[in-house]
Formats: structure tokens, C-alpha cells, sequence
């Protein structure tokens, strides 16, 4: 039998929410212990083995100095990266960094700014390393990872759909909140994952999961604004967990520029 | 075959005696019902759980679900459910399989029982049954799901007295008139329903449901009427002229209100022999890709196959799930994605829905229902894109 993958777990800027999805996986846990080797997980054992690892998972996005030098260190010591989670995957909720002025940010939230020492901008780990594997969500959904850790200890692919929340809306049987209540909902522009919780208990969908495959957020948006909604209430929907993810960000940024809407 | 008879005129209320008696002979009974701010299709228990006094206002990316000024059951058109749902369900396990001490054990899928009576189906969406059966039923190879829940199905179907925007069954010749395919077919008139026979199983159904409905009414102070002559407007009896010409008038209303056209004289052919021209693009534009028409789609009928194990390996499902040729991952093929782009993929859409089907299965895969229409998150209209290719086509 070949040796069992050596898994590590790092953590970046982020709540670790992602990385305890793992530990919350508790009816797989004892089966994925039996699968893998965990060499480096923190959160879970302060036993910290060494690398080289067979597979890192990176959750969090890089904010500072230290955490891009500390990524390349992890790229060089693990043979397969996979991003966990929207902050590493797309910049996070903190991306929100990148649309302000970090000396205004840091002189309103810390009573010592003099201590911070942060970069300017809130990214992906996509943008500092190559990453073989990004899994998607707010938090990741921990069936997937797991689905994902297995296909790595079996070497087969992955089973992580890349279509619209749409489809899986259908599957359940909810009805369309952008036809039928002209609610703004990510919905066809977000990538599966969830099982379409939001829009199924009457809400639209806020995009944890990031840009489908493809997005087509112009067109979503430009009817949007043909329905009325306000470029104040479109872009915050935008700006969110995903607000750096490149169709996001371009989205918003189109409707800036655009200016408030007189479509309405 | 049934030998034609009048129809039936049934006040009202008497509905429920036809519900109880399909239920009583075994049927699931599903029909509209108000959900999620739209018209569904769910389980329907009782005639009030039907959207008595509702309709609905239709047009591209838009519906709404709205009040009536009178108190119509079926004064509605098409939703966002279709009947597909409990024929072709949205999530199938086909086989499983365990490890044994002997080796894998395969389990088939035992053999499904389930009774649906489908209530209030309208003429696009009959002819929209007839396609799938074209498809899961008659080719080399049958589904055997679809193919018992559809030998075991009662369908009563609706006839349609108002259309939508989006309605375009009489360019498709699909409605709005329900001519076969039904056990029973009913038409609401102010105070009741029309009832047609299609079938023997629906005229035995409804002598069951008539006798069912004079002893109930023998039982109170409404004299029943054993000539078919009715004295009073709460019996069961052979419609009078004047229903008659009520009933006309209402299928009528609907002929006038569609307003929606598509040309087909020259589908097949037209998408075929367009397949560069520039508008692919334009439509690829807009298009979101979300899948959304062909869920809401009577016909489509894509989807995957997954082999889905637990995780200590000795147990297999496979399952079957809808999918949609807008869904990239699904022109996965030798290795790459062949229609990597949104205007590929619209374009093999319209081509095999509207061209394409009539080579594989002998028919139009459209029946005109506009569903694809209203549930577009940005309105595109496939009466418009086919137009669109149409008139911009050089000679």
C-alpha cells in the first residue's frame, strides 16, 4: 500500500473558519485520519512536524510583509497548494482594504497605530504563488474538502462543480427571486457549493462562493440596474466576501464609474 | 378508446370528490398551488390549497404573481415547475452497490410504485410530455423510471382561458387547446368546470367520481337528478348549451390573447445553416449561462451520471442528477472542454432544441410555453434570437 499523503493546514489573514470545517467533520474525520497523514495543523494538534508535505491547505490572503515571504516558504515545501476558503482564494471580506487608504484604516481601528505594520492591499494567494486547487466559499463547504482530500489519496479528480448557484436552486425547486421579486441575487453568477441555502429561505444569494464558471456579472448587473436597483445597494452586494474576485471587482468598479442609477 | 360523450358539467366544489377518489384509488395527487410567491406544482390535498383568485403577470425575466378581480382556480398560465419533475426527477440513485465479504453486491433500483395524477395540466405541457416520452421512451433504450411513473399517471388537464406574454403554443401548434393525452380534461366556467373523457381509465374514473358525488349529495337536501336533467346549479350534469358557449368563449379569450410568435417554416434548417452567423455572439453576451431555461424547460432532458462512495469504500450510489449543456463542465469530452465559451453554448441549445431534435426524435423540441422566457434572469427571448438569425440571414 503507498504511503498515506503528509497534509499540512496554514493559516493566513482570516477567521479559521475554513480550517475548522475540517475539525467539523466529525462522522469523516476518523476515516480521512486513515487516509492521510496530518503533519501540520495548529488548530487541531500542537504537534508541528516539518515539511516537505504532500498536499498544504492555504486559508487566509496575504496582508502583510511577513505572510508573502511565509507563502513562498509554504509553496516550496508542499508538492500539491490548495487554496481553502474566499480569503485565500479571492482576497476576503478584508479586500475591502484595497478600495481605501490603509493609513486612514489603521489610524480609525488601532488606538497605537504605530505598531500595525500591513500592507496596502488585502490578496489572493493566487497572486503571490502558483496554486494547484482553489476551493471555493464562505466557509469552504467541508463535504467538498473532504470529497477533495480523498481524490487526492486515491489520485483521482476532484468532484467540485463549477456552474451557478442557479442549478442548484432548480434542483430544489425555489423559485427565481430576481424573476419572480425582482430581488438582486448572485445566484447566476456565483459558483455551487452551498446547495443554494440563501435564496431557499427567501433571500438572494451574496456570493460566498465566488465567480461561477463563467460569471457573467455585466450582463447580470446591467439588468439589475434596468430593474431599478441603486449602484449604492449593488456595489456593497458585490463588494463582499469576494469583493477582489476579478469578475466581482470589475462588476463593481464598472458601476462606480457609472455613478448612481437613473434607470430606477 | 372512449366513445365521446357531452361533457360533464361539475359545480365547483365537487373537485374535492374528484381529489378524494383518485386519492382513495391510490394516486399522489399534484397540482398549482401558491409557494414562494408563484404558482408550483405540489401535493394538493384539498381544492383550497389551489390559486383560487390568483394569477400571474409574465414577460421576459419577469413574473409576478398577482390578485385576480374574480375568484378563478385556474385563471393562471405556466410557472417556473414543470410536470418533468415527477417524471424525470431532478435526483435519481439508479444502483447501488455494497462490498461483501463475497465481493460487491449490486442492488438495482426496486421497481417505482408511485401514483401521480397530475391536475391542471395545460396543452403545451401534454405536448411537452409527448416529446419526453419520444425521448425516455421510444429510442433503443428506455428509462425505466420515466417509463413506469408514466404508465402508471392520471393527468387531468386544464384548458387555458387567458394567455401570457411569453405564450406562443399556437405558432408551435401545441394549444392552447388540450386535444389528447388526457384522461380528463376540464375547462373552468364561472360557476364550474367542462369535463372531457380522454380515456377509459379517465371515464372510469369519472363514473366513479359522479356516483360518488349523487350519493354524497342524496345524503343532503339537494334532490338528485337521475335524468341528467339538472334543476339546480350544484348537480353533476351533461353541460348545457349555454356552458357550452361559455367554455368556447373562455378557450377563445386565450386563442386571442397570444400575442407571441415564431415563425417555423423553415425550422429545421434556418439554425443549421446559420451556425457563424454573428448574432452566437451577440446572444453569447448576454447570456448568463446559469442554466436556468433548460431547467425550467418541459423538454430538456440532460443530465450526469455520478458514482458517489462513502468514504470507508464499501459502499457505492450512483446517481443521476439534471444538468444543462449551458453548464461548461458538461461539454467535458476527450479531455477538454468543447464549448468553452457562452455563445457555443447557446448556440447548441437553440440549434438542437429548435433543429437538431427534429432529425433525432421527429419533432420540435419547443412547445412554445415561454418558460424559457419569463425565467431568463435577463429576458433573453428565444422568439426574438430566432428572428434575429432570420432576418439578418443573407439570402
Amino acid at each position: 500500500m503507498p504511503r498515506k499523503p503528509r497534509l499540512a493546514v496554514f493559516k493566513f489573514a482570516s477567521c479559521d473558519g475554513c480550517q475548522l470545517s475540517l475539525l467539523d467533520a466529525e462522522d469523516e474525520l476518523l476515516a480521512i485520519c486513515d487516509r492521510v497523514e496530518i503533519a501540520h495543523f495548529a488548530e487541531a494538534s500542537s504537534d508541528l512536524q516539518p515539511g516537505p508535505y504532500d498536499v498544504a491547505l492555504v486559508e487566509g490572503s496575504i496582508t502583510t510583509h511577513e505572510d508573502a515571504e511565509r507563502i513562498k516558504r509554504v509553496r516550496a515545501d508542499s508538492k500539491f497548494l490548495m487554496t481553502i476558503g474566499a480569503c485565500a482564494t479571492s482576497g476576503g471580506i478584508q479586500s475591502l482594504r484595497n478600495w481605501g487608504q490603509i493609513d486612514e484604516w489603521v489610524q480609525s481601528v488601532y488606538p497605537s497605530p504605530e505598531f500595525i505594520r500591513t500592507l496596502a492591499t488585502s490578496t489572493a494567494i493566487a497572486d503571490h504563488v502558483l496554486v494547484d486547487f482553489a476551493l471555493h466559499g464562505c466557509p469552504i463547504n467541508h463535504h467538498q474538502l473532504v470529497d477533495i482530500l480523498v481524490a487526492l489519496a486515491e489520485g483521482r479528480n476532484p468532484r467540485v462543480p463549477s456552474h451557478s448557484v442557479c442549478l442548484d436552486c432548480k434542483h430544489r425547486g425555489t423559485v427565481c427571486h430576481v424573476v419572480a421579486r425582482g430581488i438582486p441575487c448572485l445566484g447566476p453568477v456565483t459558483q455551487s457549493g452551498c446547495g443554494a441555502i440563501c435564496p431557499a429561505y427567501d433571500r438572494g444569494c451574496y456570493g460566498c462562493f465566488g465567480p461561477s464558471q463563467p460569471a457573467n456579472t455585466a450582463s447580470l448587473v446591467s439588468q439589475f440596474r434596468s430593474h431599478g436597483h441603486s449602484t449604492e445597494k449593488l456595489v456593497p452586494l458585490l463588494r463582499s466576501f469576494n469583493a477582489a474576485a476579478p469578475e466581482f471587482q470589475r462588476a463593481s468598479e464598472q458601476l462606480v464609474i457609472l455613478g448612481p442609477n437613473s434607470e430606477g | 378508446m372512449a366513445t365521446p360523450i357531452s361533457p360533464l358539467f361539475i359545480p365547483k366544489p365537487h373537485l374535492q370528490l374528484l381529489l378524494n377518489e383518485l386519492r382513495h384509488r391510490g394516486y399522489s395527487v399534484v397540482g398549482p398551488t401558491v409557494d414562494q410567491e408563484a404558482i408550483v406544482y405540489g401535493e394538493i390535498q384539498s381544492i383550497e390549497q389551489l390559486p383560487q383568485g390568483w394569477t400571474d403577470e409574465q414577460a421576459p425575466g419577469h413574473y409576478r404573481l398577482k390578485r385576480r378581480d374574480d375568484n378563478a382556480w385556474f385563471g393562471f398560465v405556466v410557472g417556473p415547475h414543470s410536470w418533468k419533475k415527477y417524471l424525470f426527477p431532478p435526483k435519481t440513485t439508479l444502483l447501488t452497490a455494497e462490498k461483501t465479504e463475497s465481493g460487491w453486491q449490486f442492488i438495482p433500483r426496486s421497481a417505482d410504485t408511485t401514483k401521480f395524477a397530475l391536475l391542471g395540466v395545460r396543452a403545451c405541457e401534454l405536448a411537452a410530455m409527448r416529446i419526453q416520452d419520444q425521448v425516455f421512451l421510444n429510442g433503443p433504450y428506455q428509462d425505466p423510471l420515466y417509463r413506469e411513473r408514466r404508465e402508471h399517471l392520471f393527468v387531468i388537464s386544464v384548458n387555458c382561458t387567458q394567455a401570457a406574454s411569453t405564450c406562443f403554443c399556437t405558432s408551435m401548434k401545441t394549444g392552447p387547446r388540450c386535444e389528447n393525452g388526457f384522461d380528463l380534461a376540464l375547462t373552468e366556467i364561472d360557476t364550474g368546470f367542462l369535463c372531457e373523457v380522454g380515456s377509459e381509465r379517465g371515464r372510469e374514473v369519472l363514473d366513479a367520481f359522479v356516483s360518488l358525488a349523487r350519493r354524497a349529495s342524496e345524503g343532503s337536501s339537494v334532490a338528485s337528478n337521475s335524468n341528467n336533467d339538472c334543476v339546480t346549479a350544484n348537480e353533476i350534469c351533461f353541460a348545457t348549451p349555454e356552458q357550452l358557449k361559455s367554455a368556447e368563449n373562455a378557450r377563445q379569450q386565450a386563442v386571442d390573447q397570444i400575442t407571441r410568435q415564431m415563425e417555423t417554416s423553415d425550422l429545421p434548417g434556418l439554425l443549421l445553416s446559420n451556425l457563424d452567423h454573428p448574432r452566437w455572439k451577440e446572444v453569447g453576451e448576454r447570456c448568463l449561462s446559469c442554466t436556468n431555461c433548460t431547467m425550467v424547460c418541459p423538454t430538456c432532458f440532460c443530465s450526469s451520471v455520478t458514482e458517489v462512495r462513502d468514504l470507508n469504500m464499501d459502499r457505492v450510489e450512483r446517481e443521476r442528477t439534471w444538468d444543462s449543456c449551458f453548464n461548461p463542465d458538461f461539454s467535458y469530452l476527450g479531455g477538454s472542454l468543447v464549448r468553452n465559451d457562452t455563445a457555443s453554448r447557446y448556440r447548441q441549445w437553440l440549434t438542437h432544441k429548435l433543429d437538431g431534435w427534429h432529425a433525432q426524435f421527429g419533432t420540435s423540441g419547443c412547445v412554445g410555453c415561454g418558460r424559457c422566457i419569463t425565467w431568463c434572469p435577463v429576458g433573453i427571448d428565444i422568439t426574438e434570437e430566432v428572428a434575429a438569425i432570420r432576418e439578418e440571414t443573407s439570402p
